[in-house]
């Protein structure tokens, strides 16, 4: 197919070395990070973590042990998948401090990504738990990716306590109701100068390119990958919709308009008398 | 020095039922294992759910799961009437929109796989089931799906097979004679010889040394609540309700006696003991589906690994020899058969496994099995972790050495 040769080049752009996604100084290929929850088998897992392109993907502490062999840590170091442990069922910040050292003895790891959730119902981050398991984190020498509200004083805050990344919800976890506030999304990548990646709430392929063009520097998501009924196929989706979704974010879309404008303009055609 | 035409490894009910299928065929059996019955069977709630516990893309498995249900009516009729068989219906029921969108989804997948999922109102389903909650979502009928009490299966299979067939050891590794394996080594040092030796320990075949191919197993934990219902409140249930709540998957199965078994957890956290947030769920959602679960008696929390494998299908047959070309059915290992891995299915997969492997013992292979083949994942490396396993953690051998009751 010849004509692919032509779009090849910009394609490569948002995977390839030009557009890296760069965190706590660490390059990584693929601006797509998955989570693990939810996969219905091991294998399965590893083939939709492959399709997805991904390089960083986070597991939660409390549900898997790092000490089994042929576990899912396992099948990450096997694909060269850096590992994100994160803190998901702590609804404390001593709980969240407690998992985030165990993971960085067991892993040997400064980075998690915090999760302090406030409740079962909505699964939504406790702020002020959150803001104060930042400030112990960062004080322990931890890199902290904080899982937080779409609120950009939270934000901002989070990035003031010391987080090297801001992850703002599209909405509640495992909900796939996309990005709700769209607007607060950008209010928060407008103001960080951290990296923020949308996490969370994302049900399909659209919702992550939404995300990258509202100018968000990463996406993660898990359910919305794992609990598809073909998990390979949708993996691959969120592959080029993240690509898409950046390459649109920096090629300068058109103002949107109340009227109809042309694409072939009236002026300058040429007068037959 | 004892002799046998088979010996099986593991008296759970996938060894139990091989060794009582090849004694059935006018075998010497013998089988061995320090606590029959005391592994992953001694935990499950023995529902025959091969429609409900089809998964997407898992057809190879399911092609097993069907035809071992199919030979459930006859198998139990061997075992007898005392392993508990009974062809309870079973009823799927939905805690929200989203939950019965996801039973849907999967029903017309289901459906081109030409297995029965009837939609009930959930009228008609409260019709069945009073007790069921008012203000559930949908409900569909399986007809299908069945039952068995485990541990009675245990017991009844115990029986037939007679305390002569049992050796109450651990066996410590595999005998070799030249390429063929010639029986087992117990722990004590004693040696157990037989013309074939299968290897059905569960995850416990993690431990036994000398076998000829890496065996990827892991411990999936699964926590799981025996419960009383008092007499004016019986039957609670008389279908097998398993329900999605949020999402969240859980099985309420009615016994004979009274009782009901309401499971399960899926952990893979590496703590054995009863895990308190697992039990809180477990009730929580169950009594979403049926809200006198809270009037019941909480008689048994029990905790047990079942044995996973990365696919979630069985490591089941003869293991190819070393050296032997891709696709060469002949080369096998003289003398051994595996049959381990059956995770979340084992209890189903009884009857399948025996056959298998009564097929096995007499030079059949069938084809349809071959993706169950125990070499199918090579010989993976499994290279220490940086950091994690510096040393074996207490939790991991604990694992391996097969997990005791919790409580």
């Amino acid at each position: 197919m010849t004509q692919d040769t032509t779009h090849a080049p910009a394609l490569g752009l948002a995977e390839a070395g030009e557009d890296p996604f760069t965190v706590d100084g660490v390059t990584l290929g693929s601006r797509l990070i998955m989570g693990t929850g939810g996969a219905p088998s091991l294998d399965g897992l590893g083939l939709a973590l492959e399709a997805s392109g991904t390089e960083l993907t986070t597991v939660a502490m409390r549900r898997y042990s790092p000490a089994e062999q042929g576990s899912l840590f396992q099948l990450l170091v096997d694909r060269g998948i850096r590992v994100l442990p994160n803190t998901a069922g702590c609804f404390t910040a001593r709980d969240a401090v407690l998992t985030a050292e165990l993971a960085r003895e067991a892993l040997e790891t400064d980075w998690v990504k915090l999760e302090v959730i406030a409740d079962e119902t909505t699964l939504l981050p406790d702020p002020i738990e959150l803001a104060d398991a930042t400030e112990q984190l960062v004080g322990r020498g931890f890199k902290v990716f904080a899982y937080t509200n779409d609120d950009p004083v939270l934000a901002r805050r989070l990035e003031q306590l010391g987080a090297v990344a801001v992850m703002p919800l599209g909405a509640p976890i495992g909900t796939g109701l996309g990005i709700l506030n769209p607007h607060n999304i950008e209010l928060i990548v407008a103001r960080a100068g951290v990296p923020v990646v949308l996490d969370a709430g994302i049900g399909t392929a659209s919702d992550a390119a939404l995300a990258m063009e509202l100018g968000c520097d990463a996406v993660l998501l898990a359910t919305a990958v794992t609990r598809a009924q073909d998990p390979v196929r949708m993996a691959s989706a969120f592959r080029y919709a993240v690509q898409a979704g950046r390459l649109a974010s920096r090629a300068g879309r058109i103002p949107r308009r109340d009227h109809a404008l042309a694409s072939s303009p009236m002026e300058g055609r040429a007068e037959f008398l | 020095m004892d002799s046998t035409d088979v010996l099986v490894v593991g008296a759970g009910v996938i060894g139990l039922g091989i060794a009582w299928e090849a004694a059935r065929t006018g075998r010497r059996v013998a089988v061995v294992d320090p606590a029959p019955g005391s592994g992953a069977s001694f935990a499950a709630a023995g529902m025959l759910a091969a429609v409900s516990e089809y998964h997407y893309q898992e057809e190879e498995l399911l092609g097993l799961m069907l035809a071992s249900a199919s030979a459930w009516p006859e198998f139990a009729a061997g075992v007898g009437g005392d392993c508990g068989y009974l062809r309870t219906p079973t009823l799927c029921v939905a805690g929200d929109a989203a939950d019965r969108q996801a039973f849907a989804d999967l029903r017309a997948v289901q459906g081109e796989h030409g297995l029965a999922v009837e939609p009930l109102s959930v009228r008609e389903a409260r019709r069945r089931e009073p007790l069921l909650a008012p203000a559930l979502a949908g409900a569909f009928e399986i007809a299908a799906d069945h039952q068995v009490d485990p541990r009675r299966l245990v017991a009844a299979l115990c029986g037939r097979l007679g305390e002569g067939a049992f050796v109450r050891s651990r066996a410590a590794s595999l005998v070799w004679d030249g390429p063929a394996v010639v029986g087992v080594r117990l722990e004590d040092g004693r040696e157990l010889r037989a013309a074939e030796t299968v290897v059905a320990n569960g995850l416990g075949a993690r431990e036994l040394r000398g076998l000829p191919v890496e065996l990827p197993l892991r411990p999936v934990y699964g926590d799981i609540l025996r419960l009383r219902v008092p007499g004016p409140l019986r039957p609670l249930v008389s279908a097998t309700v398993r329900g999605l709540v949020r999402g969240r998957p859980v099985y309420i199965v009615p016994r004979a006696d009274g009782t009901v078994v309401i499971g399960a957890t899926q952990r893979e956290d590496g703590s054995e003991g009863v895990s308190a947030g697992g039990v809180y769920e477990l009730l929580r959602d169950a009594q979403a589906l049926v809200p006198a679960v809270a009037e019941l008696e909480l008689c048994e929390t029990t905790a047990r690994a079942r044995p996973g494998t990365p696919d979630n299908a069985p490591l089941l047959g003869r293991v190819r020899a070393a050296g032997d070309r891709e696709h060469d059915g002949e080369a096998h290992v003289p003398g051994l058969i595996i049959a381990t891995g059956f995770f979340r299915h084992g209890v189903l997969l009884t009857p399948g496994a025996a056959h298998v492997c009564a097929g096995l013992l007499e030079g059949r292979t069938d084809p349809r099995w071959d993706v169950f083949s125990p070499s199918r994942f090579g010989h993976r490396g499994i290279p220490a972790l940086a950091g994690a396993t510096a040393e074996r953690p207490p939790a991991a051998e604990a694992a391996a050495a097969n997990v005791r009751q919790a409580t």
